[in-house]
């Protein structure tokens, strides 16, 4: 543990001096959660009075029950912004993971690293806890900002109580971390194998693609999110990381690392 | 405190099912407090052997065990009680000189990291820019923050891979003087390096390696081996008769002409010398200077290095 503590210490200190890495972890979340914040504030006046039915899909009609059609499109309207709080920590460690990997081999640093008694579990634990924790905690920040600007922008009592729904806190707080997991191992793989840091950024990305599906499939009324949704998203992502696990840990042998990446 | 046996890697090849041998049965021991040069052309396996020393890289076949831990069996041991300088420094440009050395010194679990950390920051002569990035570092500097790294655990063998290269003559005296200190306190060092001169006057053992160990002695030892033991009288004039004199005379075993020199092979020069001395100021030669001549280890390498590709072409 104490070397995994070392690890992710030198980790935090040598990738938060890059501008890009800080940028990606303090000013995104934050316009994240000032975005949905500033839709809202415009669309206060829009929100206040009673809607057309059939503006929304049936799927949110039926989910919104007795609640009045003003709140309802209030609640539609956020929850659109709900996948949000799932894709900060995809791309928040996958900018963190691809520089600490690639300036790594562009430095050759790796080798005098692997050369101590630092087990290949703990270097990859390292690597991953220092690239999944800021982003789950930035997530966290950016949610908590959300929550405290949504009664400021004029939210109604139900739209509140939709964002502190038991939907909302399973995608912030269980999901978000689990897809925070499968970026970092997701990019480490990815940085095995590339040179330039924003190739590696550019490949990882392509794992926003499934939660932009979930933003489509519900604006479409396919979907819409709920516990039990969640539960299955996260039931699945977490069978995504143990079988990402189990090959970046095959991946992070110092043989493979030494002989094979360039 | 080093000792192989029959120690082989192969890589798979670039095509399909090719396979590239990087080592080949390599057998060999080294002692404790010996300082031994491990010499070979680029690619001839060198860095792949400290790898595997190193317990970084499996080796595909053979055995060996490093200060007392056997590879394979004990590879976390190994990791513990060795040091190592990559070809490359390998450092961490963000970070302090003092960050990078501190890193490292918690990742050996050294008792007092921060001891440690100022030891070698001041033995090296870098504790005043001990709060500087690495990055901002000359190449002399960030080659000995690397040797500081290698040492932080007292590690009592040491690989040294190209201490010296890319170095200028000052620095590259400096890191040959601290390897000499090294050498004092008892340390094993296994040297790989391309400066004949350097590994001439460092090391105690040369290996000379180009995929298998083609010789391994002391470089005193390899120059007998291929070129015998040659002295040189420096005459004011030579005369060829004088060539077939010296030739005759017992305990000589070659005698030939080089403009006014006369070179001569003999077994044991302290007992041979005055004889012919004696014998060229009998002949009226002018004897302008006597000695030994000493072939350089570049020449002992090549003869290895080239002899081995001859044969294998």
């Amino acid at each position: 543990m104490k070397h995994i503590r070392t690890l992710i210490a030198k980790e935090w200190a040598e990738v938060f001096k890059n501008r890009i890495v800080i940028f990606t972890v303090s000013a995104l979340p934050l316009l994240m959660a000032l975005l949905p914040l500033g839709i809202l504030l415009s669309t206060g006046g829009a929100m206040s009075m009673e809607g057309d039915v059939s503006d929304l899909p049936p799927s949110m009609l039926k989910a919104c029950g007795a609640i009045a059609v003003g709140d309802c499109f209030q609640i539609f309207l956020l929850n659109q912004f709900l996948p949000l709080f799932m894709m900060m920590p995809l791309f928040i460690p996958i900018a963190i993971a691809s520089y600490s990997i690639v300036g790594e081999k562009t430095t050759r640093s790796l080798e005098p690293l692997l050369a101590t008694p630092i087990t290949t579990e703990e270097l990859l634990a390292g690597k991953a806890l220092a690239a999944v924790i800021p982003a789950v905690l930035a997530t966290w920040a950016s949610f908590a900002v959300f929550l405290i600007g949504l009664p400021l922008v004029g939210a109604s009592g139900p739209a509140l109580l939709t964002a502190l729904s038991p939907t909302w806190f399973a995608a912030t707080f269980l999901v978000g971390p689990l897809v925070a997991v499968l970026a970092v191992i997701f990019a480490l793989m990815v940085s095995s194998r590339v040179n330039d840091p924003r190739t590696a950024e550019q490949i990882s990305g392509a794992l926003v693609v499934p939660v932009l599906g979930l933003v489509f499939a519900q604006l479409a009324g396919v979907l819409v999110l709920n516990v039990p949704l969640m539960l299955t998203v996260a039931a699945g992502v977490a069978v995504i990381d143990v079988v990402l696990v189990f090959f970046g840990a095959r991946l992070f042998q110092r043989e493979v690392i030494l002989t094979r990446w360039k | 405190m080093i000792d192989i046996h029959g120690l082989s890697k192969t890589f798979q090849g670039a095509t399909r099912g090719a396979v590239v041998e990087a080592v080949s049965d390599l057998s060999l021991t080294v002692a404790q407090g010996e300082v031994f040069g491990f010499l070979g052309p680029n690619g001839a396996g060198k860095t792949t052997t400290v790898r595997m020393l190193c317990a970084l890289i499996a080796p595909t076949r053979g055995t060996a065990t490093v200060n007392g831990h056997a590879l394979g069996r004990a590879d976390q041991a190994i990791r513990r009680s060795v040091g190592i300088l990559t070809e490359t420094p390998g450092l961490y440009d963000r970070l302090s000189a003092e960050a990078n050395l501190r890193l490292f010194a918690e990742l050996y679990d050294v008792a007092d990291p921060a001891a440690a950390v100022k030891r070698y920051l001041g033995l090296l002569g870098l504790w005043d820019r001990r709060q500087d990035p690495a990055g901002s570092f000359s190449k002399g500097m960030r080659q000995k923050l690397a040797i500081a790294r290698a040492l932080l655990h007292e590690p009592r063998v040491l690989f040294l891979d190209e201490p010296t290269s890319g170095l200028d003559p000052e620095a590259a005296r400096l890191v040959r003087d601290f390897i000499t200190e090294l050498r004092g306190e008892g340390r094993t060092i296994f040297l790989t390096t391309h400066n004949l001169d350097e590994a001439d006057r460092l090391c105690d053992r040369i290996g000379i390696f180009k995929t298998r160990l083609l010789a391994v002695d002391t470089p005193a030892a390899l120059r007998r081996t291929l070129f015998g033991r040659q002295v040189v009288f420096h005459l004011a004039r030579l005369d060829p008769a004088w060539v077939t004199a010296i030739g005759a005379l017992p305990r000589v075993q070659e005698a030939h002409a080089a403009g006014e020199k006369l070179v001569v092979r003999l077994e044991t020069p302290e007992t041979t010398n005055p004889i012919i001395v004696r014998e060229l100021i009998a002949l009226g030669a002018d004897i302008q200077f006597v000695g030994e001549l000493r072939h350089s280890l570049e020449d002992i390498y090549l003869r290895f290095v080239n002899h081995d590709a001859g044969g294998q072409a």
